[in-house]
């Protein structure tokens, strides 16, 4: 009897635990691979990690820049930032946080085998001045320095060194590295175990230095890459956050009881690109000549494709139209850029002038499981390309195969291809440096992913200006006038920002941020 | 009889040199891993230190004959996604394979082998044709979606069963994680073991199915009847223990075909075995975790198709005197 009753006060006990608990469920399409922050430099990856480790700066629910590890910093020469660090931060181990954290972290993300190299000036110098004033020493100024910086995360130089993991695991690595299975971070969370593509779990940080706005006990994180399965698993109630919700299934998601899609545009911009460097096009029928060197033949391609059409039916609204190559988030003149109207019968006049009035054909590389649908908008766009007597060869295939193609080991081998972009820095000039930048020099890393190599010098010459000024007005004025030159040259064909699709219960309150991480730390459960 | 086994033990190793020359042959069409290493906007000189650094700038056979060299040591590499060496990823997920694996055989036994005794007994009655239909379902959707159609219809509809993962797992005998051992474990297991063994399971009944109809032809059943036995003891005495010896061996034959083919239902349901490993794999060019998983796989084969053939040997005295001579 007496065991009996104990027993029953032990189950009670434990129901009553479990209902007072908060565990978060959540799931994502991509897994988190490895713990170490500076392997893998991935949107999925570098999120979540985020949750656990921090940078001297963080984003808040707008995406500025605010102070994180770093409690204020001064810029008073404009090669040189001081930054004053946050004091009693401890990392989980209990470890305080210094300024040496802050030199080896600098250090460590730059060595090889690092992915995250380009997130600090090669040539910068990190000072200490004192354990908690750390002076940054630059070869050139950069008033986008801390753009990038949220996703450098401070790692502890103590516990890194004590654990064989002074610098980033490479990928030839012959030994397993403890940091890619373990985190010791001065994050909000902290990783409770960790089994790579299966699961999992964070506790909360109980002596984090901030005041935490989640109410959660514990969140496990489980990859679902099957699409069908991810949604099963949110509508069957056995997680909580689903990302992303297939576009299919959006409505199926918004109608069930307990369940609801939070969407919004995302930061990314879907464009088309065109080879406009080669004398004769890889994949054409015109042979001695490359029409897309003709801005006509270009303005015929924008003109030609009914972006309206893609985004109510491929992309089921979830999608904006863009006339820019980055997001309108993220540039405040952008509204003063309007795509050409939709005009089959311009571009056909257009392509007989530029001496094809018969059309041609070309190759067209698109990957089929990177973008949201961007199979079917690849398919979309050869059929309205058909109306004005293109016909494009369509090779449709999955990213490995795809990437492996188009990008620059293989020598840009693509002649017309559909591709995604988000600037690192959450700023302009990383699109006119990378994308739209002239490719012609071997030894700068200008225009690397200019897959289709269109090259105006005015435009470096803004580039160039637009990195060292610091007056923001002024700034703004500049990358206007460089992004009006590319598109006067139909440079790219911007085609609309993807939208963000996160299925999640309605017992959660939580913000969606355009970059599309999902925060613990803003979550809320009922 | 040794000299016999040493023959099919070289014969074994050849098969697999073999499938590592193709497997390595087909890593060259299904995409660049340092693509997938590095980012977009990596600098072009540290993707081609990453390329030097993984070997991926030597020739191919310098590859093959490096790779070779370190599985005779077995040593499979490190995982490029998760920079962990690829035998603990593969050990780390080796029970849940398994465990799906033998709960399919199980289950495709224990139901196709009476389906199929039923089938054949009645051959006209309703259940009969009901069964015949249903087998011909099992044989003709494809795994996946019967996998989709069990989740929708007890995950999310009925809300019985859990729709992805492995539910509770208990470590024993320190590295191997059980699911049999929780209730939401063995609730999990539920799901995907039906998914994977409904083929062999139609597969077995068919099966059953005629060898008892021939069976129940047969001289000794014939005699059997007219000594006057009961119906009862010629079925299940008699003719079903004859029926049995071929469908063993096709059910063990088809267990590595089992473990081999979970990599669709290990994906649909978020199983975490070697299968969805495999098939992240693929679409990450991960090539240690791709050439050790086939590796292990043809192993597998390779190595029942010898048990069985000894087996026969062992069995079968003509076989053993071909063998001798």
């Amino acid at each position: 009897m007496k065991r009996a009753f104990f027993a029953l006060a032990l189950a009670g006990a434990l129901l009553s635990g479990t209902a007072g608990a908060k565990t978060l469920r959540y799931a994502n399409q991509g897994d988190l691979k490895s713990l170490d922050p500076y392997t893998l430099n991935e949107t999925t990856t570098n999120a979540h990690i985020n949750n656990v480790y921090e940078g001297l700066v963080r984003r808040d629910r707008e995406l500025k820049i605010v102070p994180a590890l770093a409690e204020r910093w001064e810029n008073p020469e404009p090669t040189r930032w001081r930054f004053y660090l946050r004091k009693g931060v401890k990392f989980h181990n209990g470890e305080e946080f210094t300024a040496d954290d802050v030199l080896f972290s600098a250090d460590r993300i730059r060595q090889q085998g690092s992915n995250h190299t380009t997130r600090i000036p090669k040539d910068a110098k990190f000072v200490k001045v004192d354990d908690y004033t750390v002076d940054v020493i630059l070869g050139t100024a950069n008033p986008i320095l801390l753009n990038q910086w949220e996703y450098w995360m401070i790692v502890s130089k103590k516990w890194s060194e004590a654990n064989g993991s002074a610098a980033p695991t490479p990928p030839n690595a012959q030994t397993p590295s403890y940091i890619s299975l373990n985190a010791n971070g001065t994050g909000p969370f902290k990783i409770e175990s960790h089994q790579p593509g299966v699961k999992t779990v964070f506790k909360p940080n109980a002596a984090w230095w901030d005041k935490p706005s989640h109410n959660l006990d514990e969140v496990v994180f489980t990859p679902i890459s099957s699409d069908a399965t991810r949604v099963a698993a949110l509508l069957s109630g056995e997680v909580d956050i689903i990302e992303p919700v297939p576009i299919q299934d959006i409505q199926r998601v918004n109608s069930a009881a307990n369940t609801q899609v939070l969407s919004g545009p995302e930061l990314r911009t879907i464009y088309l690109g065109m080879d406009q460097t080669r004398d004769e096009l890889l994949e054409s029928n015109v042979k001695g000549k490359n029409p897309f060197k003709d801005k006509r033949v270009r303005e015929a391609f924008y003109k030609a494709i009914d972006i309206e059409t893609i985004k109510t039916r491929v992309m089921r609204g979830l999608s904006t139209p863009s006339a820019l190559m980055i997001a309108p988030e993220l540039f405040v003149f952008s509204k003063d850029f309007v795509r050409p109207k939709f005009d089959p019968d311009g571009a056909k006049k257009l392509l007989a002038e530029a001496g094809y009035p018969d059309g041609f054909e070309v190759g067209f590389d698109c990957p089929n499981d990177r973008y949201v649908n961007d199979g079917p908008i690849c398919q979309a766009i050869i059929g309205m390309l058909a109306r004005v007597g293109i016909k494009a060869n369509g090779l449709i295939q999955p990213k490995a195969q795809y990437f492996a193609k188009v990008l620059k080991p293989n020598g840009f081998k693509t002649s017309f291809y559909l591709l995604g972009w988000t600037p690192n820095t959450l700023d302009s000039h990383n699109v006119l440096y990378d994308i739209i930048g002239c490719r012609d020099d071997e030894k700068s890393a200008r225009g690397e992913t200019n897959l289709g190599g269109y090259c105006n010098k005015q435009v470096d010459a803004l580039a160039d200006q637009v990195l060292g000024e610091s007056d923001q007005a002024k700034r703004n004025q500049l990358i206007k006038q460089a992004f009006q030159l590319a598109s006067d040259d139909y440079a790219y064909i911007p085609l609309h920002q993807q939208a963000l699709a996160w299925g999640v219960s309605k017992s959660l309150k939580l913000t969606q941020r355009a970059d599309n991480a999902v925060v613990l730390n803003w979550i809320v459960k009922d | 009889m040794l000299a016999f086994i040493l023959r099919r033990l070289m014969q074994s190793v050849l098969v697999l040199v073999v499938v590592v020359l193709l497997a390595f042959t087909m890593f060259r069409f299904v995409g660049d891993p340092v693509n997938q290493i590095v980012s977009l906007d990596t600098p072009a000189e540290q993707v081609a230190q990453v390329r030097k650094s993984l070997g991926l700038d030597d020739p191919v056979p310098v590859q093959i004959i490096r790779y070779l060299y370190h599985v005779v040591q077995f040593d499979f590499g490190i995982s490029y996604q998760f920079r962990q060496p690829v035998v603990d990823l593969l050990a780390e997920r080796a029970p849940a394979t398994l465990e799906l694996a033998l709960m399919s055989s199980l289950i495709s036994l224990l139901v196709g082998i009476p389906m199929g005794v039923y089938t054949a007994l009645r051959r006209d009655g309703f259940f009969a044709r009901l069964f015949q239909s249903i087998s011909l379902i099992g044989v003709s959707l494809p795994t996946f979606l019967i996998g989709i159609l069990l989740i929708y219809l007890f995950a999310v509809t009925l809300g019985w069963l859990p729709s992805f993962g492995r539910g509770q797992v208990v470590t024993v005998y320190g590295r191997w994680t059980t699911g049999f051992l929780t209730a939401s474990g063995l609730k999990a297991l539920i799901l995907p073991s039906i998914t994977l063994g409904l083929y062999q399971m139609t597969l077995i009944m068919r099966l059953v199915r005629s060898e008892m109809l021939e069976v129940l032809r047969a001289d000794h059943i014939k005699f059997a009847r007219a000594r006057g036995l009961t119906t009862h003891s010629i079925h299940f005495r008699h003719a079903l223990k004859s029926t049995l010896v071929p469908v063993i061996t096709i059910a063990g034959l088809q267990l590595g075909s089992i473990i081999a083919f979970a990599v669709i239902t290990e994906t649909v349901f978020q199983w975490p075995g070697m299968g969805a490993l495999f098939l992240k794999a693929v679409q990450n060019v991960d090539i240690p975790i791709m050439a050790a998983y086939l590796m292990i796989i043809s192993a597998l084969f390779v190595s029942i198709n010898m048990i069985v053939d000894l087996l026969y040997a062992f069995v079968d005295p003509r076989l053993r005197t071909t063998i001798k001579n």
